[in-house]
């Protein structure tokens, strides 16, 4: 098999402009596989993470609306303190509180910036207790009592928003009213969360005249009870306490693992999608293997017959061919596997430098690039079997007649 | 059939499908080669000694009557299994000298034993003292189109020798090759016949005829005259 291997080799070498165009068919395809399919890893860890920090009983209940968070604006649709009443009275539901979102300009000496402003209370931190999500890395959170103090979104003291450096201990401005920096927040890994700041929740709802809205609710099951049942128990309640008929709702229940479902599969079709281009790809890439086999049997028809007269099997035959396109599948995934990894990581650096996000890991585990020269050599190989039984069944006499 | 008989074509026919016209390009062909024979099978060109040689190396199965190598038919072989024999009992010579152009002189030279399974260490020192023995020691690196058609002819022979077969089997062997070369060629074919192999030339060329001990004149697929 050994040698097999390089008599396939050699011929290679031979025609070495024709394998490479050869080569370029296949890893083509597996590098778009491949660096599609190291995203995708990385944002599956991504969700998995954030389902771990979630938890698994949280359900989160939110107006129905299409805009950022705090665009909603009509009074019909969004939560108020009494539907929060509703969700924390609801059996199987051990806490529940609420998160109000503002935009809104904030000012450090003469600079402004316009970021969300969340509005919390220590029983929505409590909520979270122990999540990456709520957890400080410098001073403290946010209290009941804090009037004036706020915690901060990593950028603010870390990252590039500010040229007036903030700190622990700084002040900012928020609608003329001035708030001390008592916390900066855990780096989240995206824009939204690390550019906002965080206030108390009453202390929002005085600045910016909020009613009784409560933005987006998140209510933590009672240990022993099933997350989904309660979940469609807070929807029915909802929805006959706004007499609303099903499938018109307002607003939207969801258990952190439907929440997260949503996003996986809207991930998962587009990764579908894209991985459907590459295998076309890779098929196109195929034929071009085999095009390429099929001349080479009959380039070589003479070298066959001649093989064969020195004792040459058909089968010898047979796995020199095979070994061949299968070599040419081989290198343009091994090629294709690089450059994957190359626009993997491309892709991660602009993501993660010039948009600021980590949901972008290009994650490129052994099993991928196993599979990825496996799944190579056996496109090569497959593109390669019709020609090589040609090639082994030629009969001696003939070949070695032609030119 | 004699006990030295290496090789016995017995009304050897072999037809081909010719548009709608059956060519017999061997009718009713039949011969022995002995151990230690040089024959030269004689023919014009069309006359059916490439079949004849196609035959007689078992390189393809006749249409009619039968071909018996070492007194067995070769009908009752599988092609693989005739493959393997013909590795081991002869070796081809060919006018064009059929090397891979890719793989070096002892490369080439190896073939034969990768197909018969010799480990690599064994092929190397048997290929190398094969090259030798037709004077192409200082060469066994070079590629084919480093060399000099009579080099090149002397590969093709050190491959025919790979296995040690009994019959080398050579067609046209010098008719690629200038005068002197070719008289080269021939005298390592004189060379081995004397060291006990059965050398059977295939060519047009009368003038190499002389070197036979016996020659097999072919003309409209039939032999002429065993002399």
């Amino acid at each position: 098999m050994k040698n097999h291997l390089f008599l396939a080799f050699t011929n290679l070498k031979r025609r070495k402009l024709r394998s490479w165009l050869t080569i370029l068919g296949i890893f083509i395809g597996i590098a778009a596989v491949v660096s599609l399919i190291s995203l995708g890893q990385g944002l599956q860890n991504f969700i998995d993470t954030q389902f771990e920090q979630l938890g698994a009983d949280k359900i989160i209940i939110e107006p129905e609306s299409f805009g950022p968070p705090g665009s909603v604006s009509d009074e019909q649709l969004i939560l108020d303190d009494g539907d929060l009443k509703t969700i924390q009275n609801f059996r199987g539901v051990e806490s529940a509180e609420s998160i109000l979102t503002r935009t809104g300009v904030i000012e450090n000496k003469k600079e402004q910036e316009v970021v969300f402003i969340n509005g919390v209370s220590e029983e929505y931190i409590n909520l979270f207790d122990g999540s990456d999500f709520v957890e400080v890395i410098e001073g403290r959170q946010i209290k009941n009592s804090d009037n004036s103090k706020t915690v901060v979104g990593y950028n603010h003291v870390y990252g590039n928003i500010w040229e007036n450096e903030l700190r622990v201990g700084s002040s900012i401005e928020i609608k003329g009213k001035k708030f001390d920096i008592v916390g900066v927040l855990r780096k989240q890994g995206n824009p939204f969360d690390d550019n906002s700041i965080w206030i108390e929740k009453e202390t929002l709802r005085n600045i910016f005249e909020i009613g009784n809205e409560e933005g987006i609710i998140v209510a933590k099951a009672d240990s022993g009870f099933d997350v989904e049942v309660i979940a469609e128990g807070i929807r029915n309640e909802l929805r006959n306490e706004k007499d609303q008929e099903e499938g018109e709702e307002t607003f939207s229940v969801q258990t952190s693992a439907q929440l997260l479902e949503t996003f996986s599969t809207i991930f998962t079709v587009i990764q579908a999608v894209f991985v459907g281009i590459a295998a076309i790809s890779l098929v196109v890439g195929g034929i071009g293997i085999m095009n390429t086999m099929y001349t080479s049997v009959l380039e070589r028809t003479k070298e066959i017959g001649t093989m064969k007269a020195v004792g040459a099997k058909n089968s010898d035959i047979l796995f020199i061919f095979l070994f061949e396109s299968g070599l040419l599948g081989l290198v343009g995934g091994i090629i294709g596997i690089l450059l994957g990894a190359g626009i993997g990581k491309s892709v991660e650096y602009v993501a993660t430098v010039q948009l600021g996000t980590n949901y972008l890991q290009a994650i490129f585990g052994w099993q991928l690039i196993i599979g990825a020269m496996t799944f190579s050599f056996i496109i090569g190989a497959l593109s390669g079997v019709l020609p090589a039984m040609q090639a082994a069944s030629l009969k001696p006499a003939e070949a070695l007649r032609h030119a | 059939m004699g006990k030295n008989t290496i090789i016995e074509l017995k009304n050897v026919e072999k037809h081909y499908q010719m548009g709608d016209s059956i060519i017999k390009a061997l009718d009713g062909v039949s011969t022995e080669i002995n151990k230690g024979d040089f024959i030269v099978i004689l023919g014009p060109s069309g006359s059916g000694k490439s079949t004849m040689m196609n035959m007689v190396g078992a390189l393809d199965l006749a249409t009619k009557g039968s071909i018996y190598l070492d007194g067995e038919n070769i009908e009752n072989f599988t092609e693989s299994e005739l493959a393997q024999i013909r590795g081991r009992k002869i070796g081809f010579v060919f006018q064009t000298f059929n090397l891979i152009p890719t793989l070096t002189a002892l490369e080439n030279v190896m073939i034969p034993m990768i197909f018969q399974g010799v480990e690599t260490e064994k092929r190397i020192e048997k290929g190398t003292k094969i090259l030798k023995k037709v004077g192409l020691g200082h060469r066994t690196g070079h590629l084919p189109g480093e060399l000099s058609g009579g080099e090149r002819q002397r590969v093709a022979i050190a491959r025919a020798l790979a296995n040690n077969p009994d019959v080398i089997l050579a067609d046209e062997p010098t008719g690629n090759l200038d005068s002197k070369t070719g008289k080269e060629i021939m005298k390592i074919f004189t060379d081995l016949n004397k060291k006990g192999k059965t050398i059977i030339l295939v060519t047009h060329d009368l003038a190499l005829a002389k070197h036979a001990k016996k020659i097999l004149k072919i003309k409209d697929g039939r032999l002429e005259k065993q002399s």
